[in-house]
């Protein structure tokens, strides 16, 4: 029967051309406007990297100022000294870890016409493309050797490639960075985890870096920190070493770590450092230290931000109102439907068989209300997209993946099928010999 | 096979009480040509309709094909109208989006035939009515006489055991009213009981019995009596 109702759904679409355009397009309004806002916090609230995202482990210590939390009421600072996290690398006590922030560098291309260009880079230990699974186009990251003999190696990334060696496998050849020749051993594929989730401070919504190379290199180069600073405690004289002594935080460290137990153990490590440090005057608040895994973090971190919420919150009552409007628009329609319906009823269709060819109806303008739907959830975007257009990160948080199209039809077909219940149910209502007189 | 005993029904709403059938009592035995005639809101279509199935009744019994139809729900109602009844209305109900085969098709459908089944019933039954060549007409570039034999079509497809015409010929001109009642006559013949509501003696007298309801009972069953009431 389902064929047959669709083939009923379809004349009746026919039949009124103009009610049912205004069905499609109230719930195709509503659909654009939630979908587009929806569309927005799936980005934001996305996984960056669910194929890892349960074993990497964001690590807080509690180094802070004894009279005044970081934040409110006892949260630990969200990054680490540098102290704390060359500590924390040189333990080793996950499978792996990485410390890192975010820098900048002068690139000088081959060729004396070539002028030089800024870039942005991440100063970084070995593991950070294993535990982050980049993706690599050429070659691959470097050892912990480098890391501890200081070597100017680099990975880059593909735009940078192929602006400096044309998209040759670089390999192996040398990029010139701050007037330093550094050897390339890998560049990477496209890589914009999303959000940012392995520096949020920076915005969690910025592009990744172009460059990568090995924080030891840019700690004896006294690179400084592009991203975000803060210190309790005023730093000595004394220039970058004494700033890297400072309780100043400023690097992220994360750490691999599989299974509840290995937890367990990473943190009692944190501990018993903590208590080490407060042996030595450091770390003068309760102990309070912190693992969270990338989701967790996001959360913590707020990631989403509430104005979001609410605006999901705004674009739901809106659907909702449309749907008010559908509902009207559908009573409409089945009462001026209504004789159609008495004689179906007298020629032998029961209440469920009128159910039956009403919800399919409805379900036939949902779907055209959710194709539609997508549509203005892609206006909707490009208006958010022009709106903010000043906004960097904001191009990348307007984009519609197949999930979200495939959504918006859902959404609109359970929608327009909520809708239809009460049109429906007066529908079967309607009496076998009420109408036929009339007819 | 159709029996109703002391059937009543009545209209309620808060001030006022109205009786459309009274102690109506009835028995159509299989292949008759009933006609039922009567004034106005003297109850006639109340009766088709309770007959059809397609309105319930305050009190009394009603038997079709000896099932008693107080206790069914509304599946099994729809169920037993769409196998036993064919439905003939005064102003066709032809649904007019749909095509001739289409509306034909309409209670084959509810009956759940197939396909192959549900042509083959309607190809017979359009011939019959001699519309083969239609089928893909739409309603509206039909005569009225045509789109009335539609309809007929239609009532006949489920080869139902009884037909209830309420006014079939009362939107018709007199002979193409005369070319439907030839047609109603002929399937009367072929064993289908007919149960029709009309206003005209004249065709009153070409069923096999004739009832005349008056304030909602059934004032006389006696053909003779009836026409001869309405002549005078």
């Amino acid at each position: 029967m389902i064929r047959y109702y669709i083939k009923l759904g379809l004349y009746s679409i026919r039949g009124n051309p103009i009610l049912s355009a205004l069905m499609v397009a109230a719930i195709a309004i509503g659909i654009g406007a939630c979908m587009t806002v929806i569309n927005i916090d799936y980005v934001m609230s996305g996984n960056p990297i669910p194929q890892r995202s349960d074993v990497l482990y964001h690590v807080q210590l509690d180094s802070w100022d004894p009279y005044d939390a970081y934040t409110d009421p006892d949260g630990p600072p969200d990054q680490v000294t540098y102290m704390d996290g060359t500590a924390l690398l040189a333990a080793a006590r996950g499978r792996r870890q990485v410390l890192s922030y975010s820098s900048g560098r002068v690139i000088q291309p081959e060729g004396d016409d070539e002028l030089p260009f800024q870039a942005s880079s991440r100063s970084t230990s070995a593991d950070f493309f294993a535990m982050f699974d980049t993706p690599f186009l050429f070659g691959s990251g470097w050892d912990k050797s480098a890391d501890d003999n200081e070597e100017y190696v680099v990975v880059i990334n593909r735009e940078i490639n192929e602006r400096v060696f044309g998209g040759e496998n670089s390999v192996g050849r040398t990029l010139v960075m701050n007037g330093s020749p550094y050897r390339v051993t890998g560049v990477l594929d496209d890589w914009e985890p999303m959000p940012k989730f392995y520096d949020v401070t920076t915005g969690p919504f910025n592009e990744s870096e172009e460059l990568y190379f090995p924080f030891s290199v840019s700690i004896a180069n006294e690179l400084s920190n592009n991203g975000n600073t803060s210190c309790w405690k005023p730093v000595d004289e004394g220039g970058f070493s004494a700033f890297l002594a400072s309780e100043c935080i400023w690097m992220q460290f994360w750490v691999e770590l599989h299974g509840e137990e290995e937890r367990q153990d990473y943190l009692a490590f944190l501990d018993a450092y903590a208590e080490s440090q407060k042996a030595l005057g450091r770390f003068p608040r309760p102990l309070n230290n912190r693992l969270n895994n990338v989701m967790d973090w996001m959360i913590d971190q707020q990631v989403v931000e509430e104005d979001v919420r609410v605006l999901l919150g705004l674009a739901f009552l809106f659907l909702i109102v449309c749907l008010l409007n559908t509902i009207g628009l559908l009573l409409a329609k089945v009462m001026r439907r209504a004789g159609d319906i008495s004689l179906r009823r007298a020629l032998g269709a029961s209440r469920r068989a009128v159910f039956g060819q009403y919800i399919v109806e409805a379900g036939i303008i949902g779907l055209a209300g959710g194709l539609l739907g997508v549509g203005m959830t892609f206006l909707g975007l490009q208006g958010i997209r022009i709106l903010y257009s000043e906004l960097d990160f904001m191009a990348r948080l307007v984009q519609m993946d197949w999930v979200m199209v495939a959504a918006a039809i859902l959404l609109a077909v359970v929608s327009a099928l909520g809708a239809a219940l009460y049109p429906t149910w007066r529908a079967c209502g309607i009496h076998p010999a009420s109408q036929l007189k009339a007819l | 096979m159709l029996s109703m005993q002391n059937i009543s029904k009545v209209y309620r709403t808060d001030t006022v009480e109205t009786h459309a059938l009274r102690q109506f009592s009835l028995t159509v035995d299989e292949g008759e040509f009933v006609s039922v005639t009567g004034p106005s809101g003297s109850g006639k279509t109340t009766f088709l309709n309770i007959a059809g199935l397609l309105e319930g009744f305050s009190s009394g019994i009603y038997q079709l094909d000896g099932r008693d139809v107080a206790g069914l729900n509304d599946y099994e109602r729809s169920r037993l109208r769409n196998e036993k009844i064919g439905f003939i209305f005064q102003s066709f109900n032809l649904i007019p989006e749909l095509d001739i085969f289409d509306n034909v098709d309409v209670p084959l459908r509810y009956r759940g035939f197939g396909s192959a089944e549900r042509r083959k019933r309607i190809d017979h039954v359009l011939e019959m009515v001699g519309l083969g060549s239609r089928r893909k007409h739409l309603p509206s570039q039909l005569s009225g006489g045509q789109q009335q034999r539609v309809a007929i079509a239609r009532a006949l497809a489920g080869e139902p055991r009884f037909l209830l015409a309420d006014e079939p010929t009362g939107n018709l001109d007199s002979h193409m009213a005369d070319s439907v009642m030839d047609l109603l006559s002929e399937i009367n013949d072929n064993g289908t009981t007919i149960i029709m509501v009309t206003h005209e003696p004249n065709l009153a007298m070409r069923a096999s019995r004739n009832i005349l309801v008056y304030d909602g009972e059934v004032s006389t069953n006696d053909p003779a009596l009836h026409i001869a009431a309405q002549s005078a």
